[in-house]
């Protein structure tokens, strides 16, 4: 199934929680879907059976300046078909549902886009970080970051 | 070496070598160096070959240890992240005296590419342990491991074990 028949199905089922869809870029074609809904349209993704995403191959976390982004990379084994999820929130309550109940998958990818880049994921059952240490403070990979001066008495810079 | 050259000139018929303690004891520790080898990077994977047969690192007389507390010397071979570096501070506490440092690799020398925009990377691992030898490379060679490791054994083999305080004033 291609990614535009994809999205007229989720928009007869979601109606207003998908909001566009997007072919013009030279990426894989998106989907924007309204973020409290992503949970819902991710379980109809992997359990409807003219679906069937039972890959969730890549969980990226954005930094949008105003916003985070999270884009998720969807893959059916069965039928061969690929789609591409994007959800955006504010930088301020950067809160998005969490799909590691869905795929297991998720679970690690969710805590290294927590770890680096702060999106909260509601749902989760076990967000801690990944990479950094547990002690660490703020989010490596947003653009205002700041890098500490003093790592445990450790200088930081050069 | 100082000891083994004597062999050239023993006294005559008798065998006998004179010779310092001092020699013999650095000598023997100079040569049998087991070491804790502390892999983080790509500089670990460079090692390996310097560990397998076209190198062989154990010519040396360098046994790898997988206990701080039978090693006499730390080789740290990689970028030293800050999560890790709080591990290595208490490695090296854990080992015995005399104690040893190699540093390996742009890297844990000073940073390697990570200096300028490495947020998670310390600049050097001769910030939290005192490093005796420091091989460049990114990876080194494992020529360059060779070399390290004869500068090490130079280093050991001229130590003062007797006498520490009164040869240091002599030297200062």
């Amino acid at each position: 199934m291609l990614a535009n028949e994809i999205f007229d199905r989720l928009k007869t089922e979601f109606g207003d929680a998908i909001l566009a869809f997007d072919d013009t870029q030279p990426t894989d074609p998106f989907i924007m879907v309204q973020t409290d809904k992503v949970f819902d349209v991710c379980y109809s993704l992997r359990d409807n059976d003219e679906f069937q995403f039972d890959y969730l191959m890549c969980l990226t976390g954005m930094d949008l300046g105003e916003n985070v982004g999270v884009v998720y990379h969807l893959y059916s084994m069965k039928f061969k078909h690929k789609v591409v999820l994007k959800v955006v929130a504010p930088k301020a309550d950067p809160k998005v549902p969490s799909v590691e109940m869905l795929w297991k998958t998720a679970d690690w990818h969710e805590r290294e886009a927590y770890d680096l880049m702060g999106v909260q994921f509601e749902g989760h059952r076990n967000l801690i970080r990944i990479l950094c240490p547990y002690d660490w403070e703020g989010h490596p990979l947003r653009k205002d970051y700041e890098t500490p001066e003093f790592y445990h008495g450790m200088k930081v810079s050069y | 070496m100082g000891l083994l050259n004597k062999l050239d000139d023993p006294y005559e018929g008798g065998g006998i070598v004179l010779g310092k303690v001092e020699d013999l004891l650095n000598w023997g520790r100079s040569k049998s160096d087991w070491y804790l080898h502390f892999g983080l990077a790509c500089c670990a994977i460079e090692f390996m070959a310097m560990n397998a047969s076209h190198f062989d690192f154990m010519r040396f007389g360098t046994i790898p240890r997988t206990s701080p507390r039978q090693a006499d010397f730390i080789m740290v071979t990689g970028t030293v992240t800050f999560k890790m570096a709080d591990r290595i501070k208490v490695l090296y506490e854990q080992m015995a005296e005399p104690k040893y440092v190699i540093s390996v690799g742009s890297c844990s020398n000073c940073g390697g590419p990570y200096w300028e925009h490495g947020y998670h990377v310390l600049k050097g691992v001769d910030r939290i342990i005192p490093v005796d030898v420091y091989i460049p490379g990114c990876p080194p060679r494992p020529e360059a491991f060779e070399e390290g490791m004869m500068l090490l054994q130079s280093k050991i083999s001229k130590q003062a074990i007797f006498n520490k305080r009164k040869k240091l004033e002599a030297e200062l």
